[in-house]
């Protein structure tokens, strides 16, 4: 579980994120969603370690990142997984060599029992044939799946995903979302997805917090999204026709049910 | 007016320093973070050969086709320029052996080197830093810095005295080759002992700690630049000039200092 208590976070100045307050709980895909530029990337890039907030804690298990040095944060990294909006695969290794790179920088188990690792990882994100192929050769869809095969590698208590569907298209989303929710099952990871794609909202939201300009406006899950009357929420929401009609639908639906 | 003006310069000199303090103090840290013993051995030692490979060995035919024209044409040129009978014909194979041996090899190669090796490091490291590479290396608990830029200061360290020498073989064989050429006024026989002439050993140890120090500049300023790009392939781009030109005139300042300090 990671819990972050009253974090704030500036620049120069100018309020990025204000009194965020959230319990994001293991087993769960927790998801952030909120404009560009709402100050998602900032929360999570806190909740990495990669900026330190102005105030605020973020608890691992009751361990406080904030208040641990740097030997502590990279024990604690080496718990963590990470999913780029990128993907961020090394250019210069082929894709079972990005996989491997954890456990060879890690792990303690003999070569031949971290390539097993590595390929059952690749396996289990149905990638086993391209392990021999350099990243540029590889579609992106392709290299997101390569990109949690070596997150999940050294088997993480907690899964980080910035953007897993930018760049895909709808079907090849719905994949990466389905194998990203699986695996927080089989794992019983605690994964926060940091995203504004409204279909992962609606196939994977577990639990979903919105902010709006730094602020924590709403908090729930897939079920409730639809239904809120947080108007700030419904504007993010509803913006796109397709969910619009969605409502109106239900409404009609609704309505229909009472008559 | 004046006063108002001169305000403005001593404005403009405050913030050029600052900005300089700033970069030597983030130069500084980078290395701190750099320097120090790798995580895994093994994986040290696979990047190391891989970047001598990729920054030393790919780097010997330019030096030995630059070495060996550069060579030939200063033997020639000398030799136009001392057309005199009181200077004897092995002045010649003297004069070249010394500037090869004491600047070409050494400062004139290392900075063609700065150029070549140095973009790569930078642009390398700086598509890494704009890809999100360095940051997900940070996240897995990797120290990037060390990971990344180690090896490529080890490995050209270890490499640049060799193609250093190299450089001095093939570009005195070019010197060599112009003698035996007609109508330069020199002959093979007086080339060959104007090489051998009052020859100081030092003068190549010389070199080589020179070419041992700007390989540490090269590889530590390009990763520097490369390091700290924020933005995207542009940014790349124009740090990636930046090391070249930075790197060259440290080279230069070493040369100056290291000559006084040496040879003097």
């Amino acid at each position: 579980m990671v819990e972050i208590k009253h974090i704030y976070k500036s620049f120069e100045g100018r309020i990025v994120l204000n009194d965020i307050n959230a319990i994001f709980e293991s087993g769960k895909t927790n998801l952030i969603i909120g404009r560009s530029g709402s100050g998602k990337t900032v929360l999570i890039k806190d909740i990495i370690g990669l900026l330190r907030p102005d105030k605020g804690e973020i608890l691992y298990d009751g361990r406080d990142l904030t208040s641990m040095d740097k030997h502590e944060l990279n024990m604690l990294r080496r718990e963590m997984g990470m999913l780029f909006q990128g993907s961020a695969l090394f250019d210069s290794m082929t894709v079972l060599e990005n996989v491997t790179f954890p456990l060879d920088m890690f792990s303690m188990q003999s070569s031949k029992e971290r390539l097993k690792r590595a390929q059952f990882c690749l396996d289990r994100v149905n990638l086993s044939e391209a392990g021999n192929l350099y990243p540029s050769e590889i579609s992106g869809g392709m290299m997101k799946r390569a990109a949690i095969a070596r997150a999940i590698a050294l088997n993480p208590k907690y899964l980080f995903c910035d953007e897993p569907n930018s760049g895909l298209d709808p079907k090849t989303a719905l994949l990466i979302d389905d194998l990203i929710h699986d695996i927080t099952k089989e794992y019983n990871m605690t994964t926060i997805i940091n995203t504004h794609d409204m279909n992962s909202v609606m196939n994977i939201g577990e639990n979903i917090i919105f902010i709006k300009e730094g602020v924590k406006e709403w908090q729930g899950n897939k079920d409730e999204v639809i239904t809120s009357n947080n108007q700030a929420l419904n504007d993010f929401i509803f913006a796109s026709d397709l969910f619009r009609k969605v409502k109106e639908v239900e409404e009609n639906e609704l309505l229909g049910g009472k008559s | 007016m004046k006063e108002l003006n001169y305000l403005c310069k001593l404005k403009l000199i405050y913030k050029i320093m600052n900005k300089a303090l700033q970069r030597l103090g983030e130069y500084v840290l980078l290395m701190k973070k750099c320097i120090t013993l790798p995580d895994r051995w093994s994986m040290f030692f696979k990047q190391l050969v891989r970047e001598i490979y990729k920054l030393g060995v790919d780097s010997l035919w330019i030096v030995i086709i630059i070495s060996v024209f550069i060579g030939t044409v200063i033997a020639i040129q000398i030799s136009l320029n001392i057309h005199s009978p009181l200077i004897p014909k092995f002045t010649i194979g003297y004069t070249t052996r010394e500037i090869v041996l004491l600047e070409f090899s050494s400062s004139i190669m290392c900075l063609i080197l700065a150029g070549k090796v140095g973009s790569n490091i930078a642009s390398e490291i700086g598509t890494m830093r704009v890809t999100e590479q360095i940051d997900a290396m940070e996240i897995m608990g990797v120290n990037s810095a060390n990971f990344l830029i180690l090896p490529k200061m080890v490995g050209l360290m270890v490499f640049i005295p060799v193609l250093v020498i190299i450089s001095m073989f093939t570009g005195i064989l070019g010197g060599i080759a112009a003698s035996h050429s007609s109508g330069t006024g020199m002959t093979p026989a007086s080339f060959e002992y104007g090489l051998q002439y009052f020859f100081t050993e030092f003068y190549v140890w010389y070199s080589i700690i020179k070419s041992i120090i700007y390989a540490f500049i090269i590889s530590s300023i390009s990763a520097y630049f490369g390091y700290n790009v924020r933005g995207g392939a542009l940014d790349v781009g124009k740090a990636s000039t930046n090391a070249v030109v930075m790197s060259s005139i440290m080279i230069l300042l070493a040369d100056v200092i290291m000559t006084k300090i040496m040879l003097t």
